[in-house]
């Protein structure tokens, strides 16, 4: 089986893009990434695309032969598929990327993830971005994802003795970082005042707890070991791979602040990678919601859990024994539903190579990727590295 | 929401709460499934209908702010996770008392309201919701 590298990546902006199409960001996103990476566009053979959305907000599906088209290569005629688990589309279209050339089926692939939210009205977005959640079980009866994470919140800091101040220390650690990342939705900081006094979304989550409604598309391009010593190109290697799915319901699970595909796919992944937690240069976690990042950075095994406030109260910033989020994260560089999980890849991309401007993580050598659906039924890990 | 076979269809359990038990294991399952999570295909056949009380506490609660249109005119309202006393946890809404009068732990019980509306004219959607007991 081929190891797989990733050789390149681009984005779009991220924020309101009022003035651009789903298909605009998606495609100057890949053409980015092709231009970075050195290939042609007919040199790819395959492409996958994370979108969770696009057919309800956008009204168009199939946004990966829109990408193929649009990106003038539709009489290539090569393989191009929609990855779909909502909020987790974007590491699960990049996981599927991966296998097609770990198989040896594919040698060049291209991976997208696109997610335009800003097209309706405020709350017109709200219940088509619960279809993340069980509609018929928790949307029927008025429950939003954002109510759903504060249910986890409420028992969370109940049962561990959590204060408010660090559920928002994550979202303030992730505003101070993306005041350096230039394609950020969010670039300036807050204090920790304002995000504890922030309007009431759903008690005990305010505005600043919840990632934003974000436009934004990246790409990138994985090649074969083959192609990368014919080519001499350099890039990332990817060494792990795990994806994992539990109860769809918050209601439904054993407990509702551990989320067990966390818990299991960071297993899987370190072990594939024969790593352990310390040898991890950097973190890009799925915090949609502040208390998702209290609640992963346990789950993927860096604090026990109940105590990562601990972690997160000495530090989790770019000079820290573990910086999260060096990106901006969910909260500050954006939350495009499946472009999510290709966001976080590109910024451990960027970080590896060494190419992460002001946000560099000193001598970044191994970071992980944590990319979630929904309230926790899914999760999507993967661990990068440079040799 | 406008969707009315789905509405019609749940109605048993939406209007009664009608669940399922697993004849095998006897687990109660709220909403209703199919197979059983412990007795898988064992349960085949043996799922059979089971009307839960509508009893039961607040494992967790939240005061909604920001609602779908089909909520609008109720928020900000509670959602909650209630443990059942058959054993099922579910989400659903708390109603008739504020929100600083409840807290993890409060015993609830189900009533039948109007949950949400299709627009001005269009279909109204009822079930349950909960008033503490």
């Amino acid at each position: 089986m081929s190891d797989v590298y990733i050789i390149g990546g681009g984005e779009s902006k991220y924020g309101e893009l009022w003035e651009r199409s789903l298909r605009e960001i998606a495609v100057e996103a890949g053409l980015k990434a092709v231009e970075n990476a050195g290939v042609r566009t007919k040199d790819l053979s395959a492409i996958y695309m994370g979108n969770s959305l696009g057919g309800l907000i956008s009204k168009q599906e199939h946004l990966s032969a829109i990408m193929s088209d649009h990106a003038g290569i539709a009489t290539e005629y090569i393989p191009s598929i929609r990855v779909e688990a909502s909020t987790a589309s974007g590491a699960a279209a990049f996981r599927q990327a991966y296998l097609s050339i770990k198989s040896g089926e594919h040698e060049v692939v291209m991976v997208g993830g696109a997610e335009k939210m800003t097209e309706l009205y405020g709350t017109e977005i709200i219940d088509i971005t619960s279809s993340v959640v069980d509609r018929e079980w928790e949307a029927f009866a008025g429950a939003t994802p954002a109510a759903l994470a504060a249910l986890s919140a409420r028992i969370y800091m109940k049962d561990f003795h959590v204060g408010k101040e660090s559920l928002a220390s994550i979202s303030v650690n992730d505003h101070a970082n993306a005041a350096m990342n230039e394609n950020a939705h969010y670039r300036n900081k807050i204090t920790l005042d304002q995000a504890l006094n922030a309007t009431p979304i759903a008690e005990p989550l305010n505005l600043m707890d919840c990632a934003p409604m974000t436009d934004g598309a990246t790409s990138v391009i994985l090649a074969s070991e083959k192609y990368v010593k014919e080519h001499g190109v350099k890039g990332v290697k990817i060494l792990s791979s795990a994806i994992s799915q539990g109860p769809f319901a918050l209601h439904s699970r054993k407990s509702f602040y551990t989320v067990e595909p966390t818990v299991i796919s960071s297993r899987k992944a370190l072990e594939q990678a024969g790593l352990k937690h310390k040898d991890i240069s950097f973190v890009e976690l799925h915090d949609s919601y502040s208390i998702y990042g209290l609640m992963t950075l346990e789950d993927l095994g860096f604090a026990e859990k109940g105590k990562a406030n601990g972690m997160v109260e000495s530090g989790i910033g770019i000079g820290s024994a573990l910086p999260v989020n060096p990106s901006g994260g969910l909260k500050a560089k954006g939350f495009p539903y499946g472009a999510a999980g290709v966001s976080q890849i590109y910024e451990s991309y960027l970080q590896l190579m060494g190419k992460a401007g002001k946000r560099q993580v000193k001598d970044a050598t191994y970071g992980m990727t944590h990319n979630m659906a929904g309230s926790g039924t899914a999760s999507v890990v993967h661990i990068l590295g440079v040799e | 929401m406008g969707e009315l076979s789905r509405m019609w269809r749940e109605m048993p359990s939406r209007y009664r709460m009608q669940g399922k038990k697993c004849g095998n294991c006897n687990t109660v399952y709220f909403p209703p499934r199919d197979v059983c999570t412990t007795c898988h295909r064992d349960s085949i056949g043996k799922m059979k209908d089971m009307d839960m009380e509508g009893t039961g506490e607040i494992l967790s609660f939240t005061i909604v702010h920001e609602a779908p249109p089909a909520f609008l005119r109720q928020k900000p309202y509670i959602i909650a996770l209630i443990r059942l006393s058959e054993g099922p946890v579910i989400t659903g809404q708390i109603v008739d008392i504020m929100p600083e009068e409840i807290d993890i732990g409060t015993k609830v019980r189900s009533v039948f309201r109007r949950i949400s509306e299709d627009g001005k004219s269009g279909v109204i959607h009822y079930g349950y919701k909960f008033v503490p007991v």
